[in-house]
């Protein structure tokens, strides 16, 4: 059983609860597919027991000494990622195109480190993440890494906690594909919803079971009557509403999932709702 | 002059910050968050025109292919795949056209395929660009890129995607000045740090902007401090803040706050060294 956890944006609380669930579920495979800003094992702690180098793109090198600075491969490059025989790693896809049109053989596609693949135990098991390096290209091939990682962890029926990518592009689809539940974390703004209905066209393409919580429900409950209406009307579980509690701002800067402080009303909410995810397992 | 509003994650108030500076000093705004374009939300611009943005993927031409399958292994994304003909995964496609130019027995021509949309409209006489990605369409990169290329030199800002990938390092190509939007807390400093080894790496001058501030002294402002790196304004923790951006209104329409992005314009002038 495969659940994620997403939010069309970030910011709407999204890591909030996935550390709480991490929390929570003890015997759980956590995976931290926000490879561009990972954010879970900052809260969840342990010890990396393995880091490796991911190759993640290809980048042409153009060899000085055969270049005739022909411009053949200006001329191709549809990225405009190569000017006087120079490469501007930055713009290169790394489509190879170039190589094809190079009368003189000058130009090979060398692979690239575009992060570290990283396995850490935490006290509550274990956590598959990484580290893409800023600017780095590809990020969807990374997440179907950390999701490939988690699985040695595990057997097929163990459960996998997903942390997801915000957005709606290819780490979005990396992230989600393959998932038996999505949750959406829902902020009611316009933008929130706007966002909403967004990635939950991602959730409906893939076929995943789709469940909605609203967080921060009474910044703006007006909004969040339309959310609810949206669910009613789409027949998708609307299973928690999370009020807005300053104690969150807290565990943020403690370092500490939400629901270990007892008093706290979000914290509350978000462990009735980790139940609720659990009558649908 | 170019200035791009960015902010290592998604949700620190990257929007906030450039939706409520674009319309102040009244310049161009781009919204190049093409996965969840959010900015026309709060600038509600009017005549709006929409253009579609296609990218270029090969057709096999059957009658002349050879099955020499060249294209298949000069294909660096996977996306052309040999049973008894070529057959293309769309969505896998780049659009580079390697496959197209390897092709000895030029089978292969092009058709466009879209991927998405541009929309261009106007707030009062403030220009407003943005693009829209497809829903399960995986590459936002060429949209972006078509945005870059439809501005000129008039002061324009360029309001980001969430994170440090290749759709941040897009809209970043050739920016004079960057604002790094961060919250004080221990994530936003991490995704902060993300965000200044960004900048660093591509030689664009920045400075930040706090949100979401509710003590002076944090650890992120002593993080600032110790990098030397110039804060160019703050904007408070207050819940009203989150009421207004909820309803979709821009901060500056309230007086307590146009001060805020007021300060945050003379700081940015000062630290390029000529005015908006
Ligand atoms: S590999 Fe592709 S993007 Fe890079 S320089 Fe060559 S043609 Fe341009
Ligand atoms: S255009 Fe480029 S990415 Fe698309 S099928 Fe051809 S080689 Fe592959």
């Amino acid at each position: 059983m495969q659940l994620v956890i997403i939010s069309g944006k970030g910011g709407t609380g999204k890591t909030t609860v996935a550390a709480s669930f991490a929390y929570l579920s003890e015997n759980s495979i956590k995976c931290d597919c926000d490879v561009d800003a990972s954010n879970l094992h900052i809260v969840l702690g342990g010890e990396d027991i393995k880091s490796e180098p991911y190759l993640g793109a290809k980048v042409a090198h153009v060899d000085k000494d055969k270049c005739t600075l022909c411009r053949a491969c200006e001329d191709m490059c549809r990225y405009d990622a190569i000017k006087d025989g120079v490469v501007a790693e930055l713009k290169c896809e790394g489509c190879a195109a170039c190589t094809v049109v190079c009368p003189n053989n000058a130009i090979t596609m060398e692979d690239e480190v575009t992060g570290d693949t990283i396995i850490t135990k935490s006290s509550t098991g274990i956590l598959s993440r990484a580290q893409m390096i800023v600017g780095a290209e590809g990020s969807g091939k990374l997440v179907t890494d950390v999701r490939k990682n988690a699985l040695d962890y595990g057997t097929k029926d163990d459960f996998y906690l997903l942390d997801g990518t915000p957005g709606v592009g290819c780490a979005v689809l990396a992230s989600v594909t393959g998932c038996d539940m999505a949750l959406m974390i829902v902020e009611p703004s316009q933008s929130g919803l706007n966002d909403f209905k967004r990635v939950l066209s991602v959730v409906e393409y893939f076929e995943i079971k789709p469940l909605v919580c609203i967080n921060k429900y009474d910044i703006n409950e007006d909004v969040t009557a339309d959310i609810v209406d949206f669910c009613k009307d789409k027949n998708i579980d609307l299973i928690g509403k999370i009020p807005f509690d300053s104690t969150v701002e807290k565990s943020i800067n403690e370092l500490k999932p939400i629901v270990v402080y007892d008093d706290s009303i979000a914290g509350k909410e978000i462990k009735k709702i980790w139940k609720t995810v659990n009558s649908y397992l | 002059m170019q200035i791009a509003v960015l902010s290592g994650k998604g949700g620190t108030g990257k929007t906030t910050v450039s939706t409520n500076l674009a319309k102040l000093i009244n310049v161009r705004y781009i919204d190049c968050d093409v996965e969840e374009p959010n900015g026309f939300i709060f600038l509600k611009p009017e005549g709006i025109k929409s253009q579609e943005v296609s990218i270029p993927v090969p057709y096999v031409d059957e009658d002349k292919c050879t099955h020499c399958k060249k294209c298949i292994d000069i294909c660096q994304f996977n996306a052309l795949v040999h049973t008894n003909k070529v057959i293309l995964f769309e969505k896998l496609c780049h659009g580079c056209g390697a496959c197209r130019a390897v092709c000895p027995t030029m089978a292969i021509t092009e058709k466009d395929r879209p991927i998405g949309k541009i929309e261009v409209g106007y707030n009062g006489d403030m220009e407003c660009l943005g693009g829209t990605l497809n829903v399960t369409e995986p590459m936002a990169g060429p949209i972006i890129s078509k945005l870059k290329s439809m501005i000129d030199d008039k002061t324009t800002i360029l309001d980001c995607s969430p994170g440090s990938s290749c759709n941040v390092v897009k809209p970043l190509l050739g920016v004079d000045y960057a604002v790094l939007v961060t919250e004080p807390t221990e994530f936003g400093l991490h995704d902060l740090k993300i965000a200044v080894e960004l900048v660093r790496k591509m030689d664009i001058p920045f400075g930040v902007v706090i949100n979401r501030l509710s003590q002076e002294d944090n650890t992120t402002s002593r993080y600032l401090k110790d990098e030397n790196i110039n804060i160019v304004g703050t904007i408070p923790f207050d819940r009203n803040i989150a009421v207004m951006y909820s309803k979709g209104e821009l901060l500056i329409n309230d007086d307590k706050y146009k001060k805020l992005f007021t300060d945050i314009t003379h700081n940015i002038e000062e630290a390029i060294g000529c005015s908006l």
